[in-house]
């Protein structure tokens, strides 16, 4: 597989440049817009793939995580603490340019959190929530998981939908862009559109690198080991529980970090990041991939979410990721792109049973 | 809080309480012959309800209440044989993960033909305003109905699974698939009859219910995962157990409005599954070995 790898990295670099040049070359820049949004997606995809296609744990609650980055990174940039300027603590974190001054839509100053300051307190904030969920749930297993964790994702959303500081249904707007270095921003600007296409797949050939490399590691044998058959790795020695957690939690990570970008790469954040529709949908997605196909999954999120995003399954939209699923896990639990047509085929002449399913 | 108000909560959560205790009997139902959670469980009492209020428009309700119940049973039939029925030991990940996209696709189906409108049946008897007075609390006869039909629900599944063979027969089934089968008894329809079992007794909920609480084509999510917390609570696969818990969920999720907001009803309840899962997975009413023995 490693020396695949330098391979499947140049194509995909390819198929990002070359995605870029054609969308400019035809002037429909506009696509990059949403490609854009499909990166970010994809990398919380990235982290469910890992949890549920190496660590065989499904999550229904990866839209929560992914709404946590964003609100907290949505909340504490729109803050305005302009007013509490004589207040002592605030003074020293202003020196300390934790808090950034920028005018507002009326020429007044806005006195708010600065991005990359949000972006750790986020960051921290889901691996905190990660690492306290899953020390219980991930002691469940099969449909007490997936409950627990719907539970989890639909929390989220009701607090989102229901708290009137989180902007209630209409979400959070007016987010300001993430200053990265200077020159390099992320926001919605239409001359920043090309900069930020590229940093958003680099994001995501970075987070694809490393999850490989931690695949194919010791930590991945053995993750694939609880996978196969949990109590047989605990006998060899492995720790299970540690390990399901530590890759819950980089899953959980790997979804923040994805929703405190697009929040200031859109700007704003409503309730529907947090639906438990996401999460089914990301479940789709990575169901499409494969489970344990990290570049599978990669493909399908790009292409599933672009076409979602320039809205070409019109109101079918959630449907269409009910019955992709339905699909895919009926005929090739293991993904399309790994489906064995033939014995499917095989399969659907001969009626019924076919050997060798998945126990 | 003055003792009026006090029963008034009470009722108001007896009756919801009533609906979860169904929708929880469903998925023990279906459990115990399958090893199955059924994601789509909540949509059956989503499509009682809506067929409910279809049928209504041309024929009296008595028979849009059956018509709704017959047609969701046949539903239920249609997704285990579509959908369940020929899959060779499939893994519990693929299971929860086809149930979930049946839900979504039956949600869907509701969407399209019936819009994101809200809709309700008429009170069976009375109106809106009629109420009868019970030791001085008021009381919708649509209360009585539902937690009548409740009571009728549990007892015709306790008379069916106690005293008729069918009944004795879903049973074996439940407790060991390969001896029945040895038995001679047909354990791939029995799977089907529960589907078609829990489906009815969904929708007939969702057609009590719908006076009261409203339908629209995403009620079933919401039910499903109250339904389900209510399963576990009771422990899966006991549904006496599960009456009770339904109950005291109902009750507690009413009391929950008059301190937090409405609308974060939801978030106790599933802050009481969470803590349950984490503590008790067996259920509050059963010993870790009673938890093994499925009986319904």
């Amino acid at each position: 597989m490693a020396a695949r790898r330098p391979v499947q990295v140049g194509i995909l670099a390819a198929a990002v440049v070359a995605a870029q040049v054609a969308a400019s070359a035809s002037g429909k820049g506009f696509f990059l817009t949403q490609l854009t949004m499909s990166a970010y997606y994809t990398l919380a995809v990235l982290g469910l793939s890992l949890l549920m296609g190496y660590a065989g744990q499904i999550s229904l609650g990866q839209a929560g995580f992914f709404a946590i980055g964003g609100y907290t990174s949505a909340v504490l940039t729109t803050l305005d603490l302009s007013r509490h300027r004589g207040n002592a603590i605030v003074a020293v974190l202003a020196r300390a340019h934790l808090l950034l001054p920028r005018p507002d839509l009326y020429g007044g100053e806005v006195l708010s959190v600065a991005p990359w300051c949000a972006f750790l307190l986020a960051v921290l904030l889901g691996a905190v929530v990660a690492a306290s969920l899953g020390v219980p749930v991930l002691r469940l297993r099969g449909h007490y998981l997936a409950m627990a964790t719907l539970a989890f994702g639909t929390i989220v959303s009701s607090i989102a939908v229901g708290t009137q500081a989180l902007g209630a249904a209409d979400g959070i707007s007016g987010v300001p862009p993430f200053v990265l270095l200077p020159g390099l921003r992320v926001g919605g600007g239409a001359a920043d559109r090309i900069q930020n296409y590229y940093l958003a797949w680099g994001m995501v050939a970075v987070a694809t690198l490393l999850l490989l490399n931690l695949v194919h590691s010791r930590t991945g044998r053995a993750l694939g080991a609880i996978h196969g058959a949990e109590d047989a790795a605990r006998a060899m020695g492995v720790d299970a529980g540690r390990l399901k957690l530590k890759t819950f939690v980089l899953s959980g990570v790997l979804a923040t970090v994805a929703g405190v970008f697009l929040t200031h790469y859109n700007g704003g954040i409503g309730p529907s990041e947090a639906s438990v529709m996401k999460s089914v949908r990301y479940v789709a997605i990575v169901a499409v991939g494969g489970m344990g196909s990290l570049w599978g999954t990669l493909s399908a999120s790009a292409v599933l979410n672009f076409l979602s995003l320039r809205g070409y399954f019109g109101s079918y939209d959630d449907a269409v990721f009910g019955a992709i699923l339905v699909l895919v896990m009926l005929f090739s639990p293991d993904g399309i792109l790994q489906a064995d047509l033939r014995s499917l085929a095989a399969r659907l002449g001969a009626g019924r049973r076919a050997p060798g399913e998945e126990a | 809080m003055t003792i009026e108000l006090f029963l008034q909560y009470l009722v108001a959560g007896l009756t919801y309480g009533s609906i979860y205790a169904v929708v929880a009997i469903g998925f023990n139902i279906i459990y115990n012959a399958t090893g199955i959670i059924n994601f789509a469980q909540g949509e059956f009492v989503m499509l009682g309800g809506m067929i409910a209020v279809s049928l209504e428009r041309v024929v009296p309700l008595p028979a849009a209440v059956l018509g709704a119940v017959a047609a969701t049973a046949a539903v239920g039939a249609l997704v285990e044989v579509t959908f369940i029925r020929w899959l060779s030991k499939p893994s519990v990940l693929r299971l929860i993960v086809i149930t979930i996209g049946v839900a979504i696709l039956l949600r869907e189906a509701a969407l399209a033909t019936w819009g994101e409108g809200v809709r309700s049946l008429p009170y069976f008897t009375g109106n809106e305003v009629t109420s009868l007075s019970l030791g001085g609390v008021h009381v919708s006869p649509q209360v009585l109905w539902v937690l009548g039909t409740t009571a009728v629900t549990v007892a015709f599944l306790s008379l069916f699974f106690g005293h008729t063979l069918l009944g004795w027969e879903m049973r074996a089934c439940a407790s060991n698939r390969d001896a029945a089968a040895l038995c001679g008894i047909p354990t791939r329809n029995l799977v089907t009859l529960s589907f078609v079992l829990s489906a009815a007794i969904g929708a007939l909920a969702g057609c009590v219910v719908s006076p009261i609480t409203y339908t629209s084509y995403a009620a079933g999510g919401a039910l499903a995962i109250k339904g389900f917390t209510v399963a576990i609570l009771g422990g899966l696969g006991n549904s006496a157990g599960a009456v009770a818990a339904g109950l005291a969920l109902g009750v507690l999720e009413s009391l929950s409005v008059s301190a937090l907001p409405t609308a974060y009803k939801d978030v106790v309840t599933l802050t009481i599954l969470l803590a349950i899962l984490f503590v008790r997975p067996s259920g509050l009413f059963a010993g870790r070995e009673a938890s093994r023995l499925k009986e319904f």
